[in-house]
């Protein structure tokens, strides 16, 4: 069994409106940024999975992001496995 | 009343349904036996820290199985606010509460239509009726896909819109409830609009409701 290091990066779905992220957006040219676009906020969450290989780890993180770190009504997650 | 750690709207669900001759009393969330109520409240609050999202970590509570099992049996359900929040992490209701459109924490006082009366808590209302009820949340923007929107409007399933849509919600919607009417949630707080001295007693229709569907006997959802 080797600890792997998981990434769970959780974005609003598309189509979900993004409040956070369209007012960053709109501060940004005030701060002196100009041409910024497509800003989008969501969740980054660390884990560590003990696990016996890297599919496995990520078996478990994709069945523990179904189940509670998103709610599938609204978002939606990328896994990476390190 | 169900109390998870941060709940703090329990005291005036207790006091609005005494003062409309009910007894209510608490139940905390590590508990399983709901044996001895006629109907549950999920109270307002912030359960739990409202960390990861609001809702997620309370529908593991223990007594949320109770919760759903109570529901199953046709028992009264209504989550208020962060209570709304609850029912939908549980799958009791569908949709989610994500952040307000305008990103402002809202506590106010909004008008609200009464839009279906096939609920537990609208039963006693009338199509149309307008309520001035408090809101008083930070997530409270109804939002759900394009097919159950459809779904719940076939069914008359959304109980409560906004006439001045404060949150940026879908088509407005305040309040829905499950296929059988008997679990309803609401961002509004019925439970604050009892008394004409706190600026408004609409809210005493729809705690009326509830309180004569927990006399009814019950029928399985």
């Amino acid at each position: 069994m080797s600890a792997f290091s998981v990434l769970v990066e959780v974005t609003l779905r598309p189509g979900i409106a993004d409040p956070q992220g369209a007012t960053i957006e709109r501060a940004l040219p005030a701060l002196g940024f100009a041409g910024v676009r497509g800003v989008t906020v969501g969740k980054a969450i660390r884990l560590t999975i003990d696990a016996d290989s890297a599919d496995a780890a990520r078996a478990q993180a994709d069945e523990l992001c179904r189940r509670f770190l998103t709610n599938p009504v609204i978002e939606d997650a990328v896994i990476t496995v390190g | 009343m169900v109390l998870f750690p941060g709940s703090n709207c329990e005291h005036d669900v207790i006091e609005s349904v005494s003062l409309l001759g009910g007894q209510a009393d608490v139940v905390w969330h590590g508990d399983t036996d709901l044996s001895a109520y006629d109907a549950v409240v999920v109270p307002g609050g912030f359960a739990h820290g409202d960390y990861l999202r609001p809702g997620a970590i309370a529908r593991f509570s223990p007594v949320m199985s109770a919760v759903a099992a109570f529901a199953a049996g046709g028992g009264p359900v209504v989550g208020i606010c962060n209570g709304f929040q609850v029912l939908t992490e549980a799958g009791l209701l569908p949709g989610a509460l994500q952040k307000n459109a305008g990103l402002k924490f809202l506590c106010t006082t909004v008008e609200c239509e009464v839009v279906s009366t096939r609920s537990v808590l609208t039963a006693g209302a009338s199509v149309g009726q307008v309520l001035r009820l408090p809101i008083n949340h930070f997530e409270g923007n109804f939002t759900c896909s394009p097919s159950t929107l459809a779904e719940l409007e076939a069914e008359e399933r959304v109980v409560l819109r906004y006439r001045d849509n404060p949150n940026g919600s879908t088509a407005s919607i305040a309040g829905v409830c499950s296929a059988a009417g008997n679990v309803v949630g609401l961002m509004p707080h019925p439970e604050r609009a009892c008394n004409a001295l706190l600026g408004s007693a609409d809210g005493q229709v729809l705690l009326r409701s509830v309180l004569s569907a927990a006399r009814t006997p019950r029928v399985p959802a």
